[in-house]
């Protein structure tokens, strides 16, 4: 009994090696999200190339969007990830995949000229200088990318840059499934 | 002797100084309606987190999400909010990362309860130790007290007659063979 007590210290040190190294592959920056399962917030903003029209989150209701599944991509001209982002989702709008933009605390101009540059992905962008629906949502640095269903619940979000590995990764299964339920 | 105007100038040189350091301090001026609601925008601006930078709270930090939720903070507290729906709002948003003093629930008790938890188990060992130390004690001093006085030197049992034999053979060989 008193030999197997002498091993306790050792018992303790392994485990806590264990529990320490397979937090190597966490990411410290990552949050953990606290709006998957919830409803897109309310809010009621300009749309960036059309000052005159107001989005507001019935877009995401299933009202005027048809009970769409579309991405919402948080984007801005300061953003430099955005702009290794930025051709993988002209991509994904060419495939058919509906995403709505997020212009965040940006400038409207440059912003337009962005898009004119780079081509325009996004079905509308939402245009949000102060950040209010970045702080409704959570946004803590661009780009970020959320999962919207046909309900306007969001299913899923990815903080940081979506490429092809990612979309493969996090997005795709998921999207396909959310697709085929609107559809039935 | 000072003269007056002299006396004044300092003075007035004095109260620039004061001023200056007053004005550079308070950079990021905050206006409240209502000056009770101060301390606690301090509190819990203090006791939040940055949600970009890791290991700031939202006073140190000077980045722009911290420069937005300091101000929406002000404002949900000049709409009335309470300390604890301030909170929950923003853990609404941005998950527990952002309380730098987390609520005790499920998944952080353990958090909460370890400090106590190891410092009982290091209270019990070591009176563990000294039980164990006692419990020795009593047979030391029984012997430490027929030879010496103090405690500390290590007890020597007296050699039999035999040994006593062994040992000046021993020595007695020894010495021949060095000489």
């Amino acid at each position: 009994m008193n030999r197997l007590a002498l091993f306790i210290p050792l018992i303790l040190c392994i485990a806590l090696g264990a529990f320490l190294f397979s937090s190597l592959d966490k990411d410290p920056q990552e949050l953990p999200s606290a709006l998957v399962g919830q409803p897109f917030p309310n809010f009621a903003l300009e749309e960036l190339n059309d000052p005159e029209r107001l989005v507001s989150s019935a877009d995401f209701r299933g009202e005027s969007q048809n009970g769409q599944v579309v991405l919402v991509n948080i984007w801005a001209t300061w953003c430099f990830a955005c702009r290794i982002e930025h051709p993988y989702l002209n991509g994904l709008a060419e495939q058919g995949v509906a995403i709505i933009g997020l212009n965040y605390k940006d400038n409207r101009q440059l912003a337009q000229q962005w898009l004119a540059e780079r081509g325009d992905p996004y079905q509308m962008t939402i245009f949000d200088p102060q950040g209010t629906l970045g702080i409704d949502l959570g946004v803590y640095g661009a780009p970020e990318t959320y999962l919207v269903d046909a309900q306007g619940i969001i299913r899923h979000r990815r903080v940081g840059v979506v490429d092809e590995r990612i979309w493969n990764k996090e997005f795709r299964d998921l999207y396909n499934q959310l697709v085929e339920q609107a559809n039935d | 002797m000072i003269s007056l105007p002299s006396k004044l100038s300092k003075f007035g040189l004095g109260l620039v100084l004061l001023v200056s350091c007053e004005l550079f301090a308070s950079a990021d001026v905050v206006e409240f309606s209502d000056e009770q609601l101060r301390p606690r925008y301090q509190q819990l601006i203090a006791e939040l987190r940055c949600p970009k930078c890791q290991n700031q709270n939202l006073a140190d930090s000077n980045s722009p999400i911290s420069v937005d939720l300091r101000r929406q903070v002000q404002r949900l507290l000049e709409e009335g909010m309470s300390n604890k729906q301030i909170k929950a709002y923003l853990t609404s948003r941005y998950s527990d990362f952002i309380l730098y003093r987390p609520q005790v629930k499920e998944n952080t008790w353990f958090l909460w309860l370890a400090p106590i938890a190891l410092l009982l188990l290091g209270l019990i060992i070591l009176y563990r130790i000294s039980q164990r130390q006692k419990s020795t004690d009593p047979s030391n001093k029984s012997v430490a007290d027929s030879s010496t006085e103090s405690v500390d030197e290590p007890t020597v049992e007296p050699l039999s007659a035999d040994d006593q034999l062994r040992l000046r053979e021993l020595l007695k060989n020894t010495n021949g063979d060095s000489n």
